[in-house]
């Protein structure tokens, strides 16, 4: 018990952390783009945005125990965030000129809007559009985290309502096709900075970006993890009632904690649209957002590494499944996920502690521990502290 | 992508086994009638390397083309007559020796009801499989999806449904009717003989019904005499509680309904108009988005009365109709019914075998600047042929719908209308 807590001070990632993230750079920077052709590899980089998102949600549900089902709406809104620059981008004067009034986006054409709505206008700027690919889930998480945490709100309820979100947002976004492009989404993104995002060169080129994100994003998920505020957020958890007689705001941690896993997804939903060249409000709803959690649920929810690799192997399946057996393919996934559930609920990761983790632990000098998962045995009490956490 | 839909792939699968058995009957009733192309062109098969420069896949016995539809989601119903559709004639085709004396052979692939679902299988099969064309996609989303990465890849894409125009490509042949085809026409009939003056539009909210009101709306003001709008309305995909327009319908009594309301909205539509004692033999209506195949879920006895602008029923009465009615029901099973759009989706295979023919390449840019001017005079639907636009002439019908679910055809333009993707005055 006292391991991590003593490598913790010097440094916040433990030798075997470490050694895992390496393994993980390796297979995305150097294993797969050796073995994999173009085409493959821009689809494992259209599965690792979905990667960005099952890591907000470990933190979010696995160590702070707030289960979303609405996540999808912050990938959305950062994917729309980036799609409406490119969009604009996309829509020069000389573009466009078939159009009614050339110089807007396409749609708004299609819809009879003959001038650019005011909050389009700011995302002219690259350097806004960056910023509000985090700041505005950020912010809308904010409000909601607000309104629902600090009336303590939490549990089944939360979940109820973030699926609630899910399915308002999509419902505004259709309804609001002028604006928006509706079901469609916004389509036929073109450019960034003149830079064509839709040869096989910028695609390699942006999936080593959207590695080198998720990875610096692993490692923030790390630090908050070590730190005193993930310490904070497990024994919420577990204990909500005993964090909270201790003398803490319970809710401004939930909050912050719900706004993190919401600006992880949004840089997520930025990297998709960059990579695929559209965004639709099918990656908004309570569908995309429920799968979401399935991805962190198959890769193991307390393990930030594991919910990388389940996002892989749930897509990789469906893909694969789908390609072989187009009429059938959604059994095979479904067969999946019962698995997951029945034969071993925590998860890829929870394989790995079981099997793997015990052989591997004298190299690490015994530092290694058993995962507790909070559903199946919650701790007893006392053990709130520092430790229960992979 | 979701795990809800695991009825229709229920149904997909039992789908499937009977393809299995009906794939091996071969389809004979058509290939009587396609004497015109039973030339023994296809006996001497020209070299692998001479009609295919691009690397696509194409091999001296076979050429490999792509079914990309949705055969899960919500889609599913609607898109499954369009892909049985295609199969007879990827079928037919073969039977009668293939194009340029080889076999198609097709890589099928699940859109799942899921625009990018549509782009990355069309990217799959563009660039993975190397297909010769893609006989594909339904909803306008899913075509906006894909329609780039055709573009990009250089593929060449069927797209059978009617839709709301807007949209040209080298890479697209639009073998429906685009918005002014489907549309204008209808209007002129209804206001002659029903003596239309009013009209409501009602839609289900997305660019399909919108594009389609604008263009009614200005025909209605612009070009009928003393007629006039008096309710336009949409709602969103999936609604189904109608009864305040409905009620409002009532009080503005309307000579014309004009509705373009779709999917499973349908159902809900028309059962409540009846209930709300509408009689659509009193009351006209005119629709956009009711073929046969909705009315399997609407109910015959929902919709009688009603009139559908198409430009394909099941019902037409004509040598070619009747040999592909028989040649889907044999390979189907006698209930299936034929809507407009699977009948477009028909047309796909034949229009790009002849192009491929008539280029003597399967190469897509060939095939691309050979389109125009393609005629197939063995539609079901009658003659068709291929505007430089790459959409179709094709006439504007509408048919009353009878209590079991088919149409009667009360009327016919007698010409071929031309396609106009950008109409003027319209936009």
């Amino acid at each position: 018990m006292t391991a991590p807590v003593k490598s913790g001070r010097t440094f916040f990632l433990r030798p075997q952390d470490m050694i895992g993230i390496v393994i993980l750079a390796i297979l995305l920077l150097v294993v797969l783009p050796l073995t994999l052709d173009n085409f493959r590899l821009q689809f494992v980089g259209k599965y690792l945005t979905y990667a960005f998102v099952a890591l907000g949600l470990v933190l979010c549900w696995g160590y702070a125990g707030i289960l979303s089902l609405g996540q999808g709406v912050f990938f959305g809104l950062g994917g729309y965030c980036m799609a409406m620059f490119l969009k604009l981008e996309a829509s020069s004067v000389e573009n466009t000129k078939i159009q009614t009034t050339p110089g807007i986006p396409d749609f708004m054409d299609w819809n009879q809007i003959t001038a650019l709505p005011w909050f389009w206008e700011p995302f002219r700027s690259f350097g806004f559009t960056t910023i509000a690919v985090v700041l505005v889930p950020a912010f809308f998480a904010l409000l909601v985290g607000y309104a629902l945490f600090k009336r303590r709100v939490g549990g089944v309820y939360f979940a109820i309502i973030t699926q609630a979100l899910a399915a308002i947002m999509t419902i505004l976004i259709i309804g609001q096709q002028g604006y928006t492009g509706g079901i469609n989404g916004i389509t036929d993104l073109r450019t960034l900075h003149g830079w064509d995002i839709r040869t096989d060169s910028a695609k390699t080129v942006l999936y080593f970006v959207c590695v080198a994100l998720l990875i610096g994003c692993i490692l923030l998920a790390y630090y908050v993890k070590s730190s005193k505020l993930g310490r904070i957020l497990v024994a919420m958890r577990d204990k909500e009632d005993r964090v909270r007689f201790s003398g803490y705001d319970v809710s401004s941690f939930k909050i912050f904690v719900f706004c993190l896993a919401a600006s992880l997804s949004a840089i997520g939903g930025a990297m998709f649209t960059l990579q695929v060249g559209f965004m639709s409000p099918s990656f908004v709803g309570i569908v995309p957002s429920i799968e979401m959690v399935i991805y962190t649920a198959v890769g193991g929810r307390l393990s930030i590494l594991g919910a990388i690799y389940g996002t892989l192997l749930v897509n990789w399946a469906k893909t694969s499944f789908s390609e072989s057996f187009p009429e059938l393919w959604l059994f095979g996934l479904g067969g999946m996920f019962i698995a997951v559930v029945l034969i071993f609920p925590n998860g890829i990761a929870g394989l790995y502690q079981v099997y793997v983790a015990p052989h591997l632990g004298p190299l690490f000098g015994g530092a290694k521990r058993k995962v507790t998962p909070p559903a199946a045995t919650p701790p007893a009490a006392g053990s709130a502290a520092p430790a229960a956490a992979e | 992508m979701s795990s809800n839909n695991d009825n229709s792939s229920k149904f997909s699968a039992t789908r499937r086994k009977l393809l299995m058995g009906m794939a091996a009957l071969p389809a004979v009733p058509l290939l009587s009638q396609a004497g015109l192309f039973s030339t023994p062109a296809f006996a001497q098969a020209p070299a692998t390397s001479a009609v295919n420069t691009t690397g696509l896949a194409v091999t001296d016995t076979e050429v490999t083309v792509g079914i990309l539809h949705s055969v899960t989601g919500t889609m599913a119903i609607s898109e499954t007559g369009s892909v049985q559709a295609e199969k007879l004639a990827i079928d037919q085709i073969n039977a009668m020796g293939g194009v340029l004396g080889r076999k198609i052979k097709f890589i099928q692939e699940d859109g799942a009801s899921d625009w990018p679902t549509f782009a990355e299988k069309a990217k799959k099969l563009l660039v993975n499989d190397k297909v010769a064309a893609i006989m594909g996609c339904w909803t306008s989303a899913s075509r906006k999806a894909v329609l780039p990465v055709v573009e990009q890849y250089n593929g060449m894409l069927y797209y059978p449904t009617f839709y709301e125009g807007l949209e040209q490509s080298k890479n697209v042949i639009y073998t429906g009717q685009e918005a002014t085809q489907q549309i204008l026409a209808g209007l002129d009939w209804v206001q002659k003989t029903k003596a239309g003056k009013t009209f409501y539009l009602i839609g289900s909210d997305y660019i399909w019904p919108r594009t389609s009101m604008k263009i009614a709306r200005k025909h209605i003001e612009g070009h009928l005499k003393d007629s006039s709008v008096v309710g336009e309305e949409y709602f969103p995909l999936g609604h189904t509680q109608f009864n305040s327009v409905i009620n409002k319908i009532k009080l503005k009594k309307p000579d014309v309904i004009y509705a373009a309301v779709v999917g499973g909205s349908n159902v809900a539509f028309y059962k409540q108009l009846k209930a709300a004692g509408i009689d659509l033999s009193k009351q006209t209506l005119l629709t956009i988005s009711v073929t046969e195949d909705e009315i399997d879920g609407i109910g015959g006895e929902n919709f009688a009365g009603a009139y559908s602008c198409m430009k394909y029923f099941q019902s037409l009465d004509n040598p070619n109709n009747k040999d592909f009615v028989a040649a889907f029901k044999k390979m189907w099973g006698e209930k299936t019914v034929i809507g407009d759009v699977t009948q477009a989706a028909y047309l796909g295979p034949w229009l790009w075998k002849m192009t491929v023919e008539k280029a003597g390449s399967f190469d897509v840019d060939k095939i691309a600047a050979a389109s125009a001017g393609i005629e197939f005079s063995k539609a079901p639907e009658g003659y068709v042929k291929i505007h430089p636009n790459h959409h179709l002439w094709s006439k504007t019908r509408v048919g009353q719908a009878q209590l079991d679910g088919q149409f009667k055809v009360v009327f016919e333009t007698p010409d071929l209308i031309e396609p106009d993707p950008f109409p003027k005055g319209y936009q």
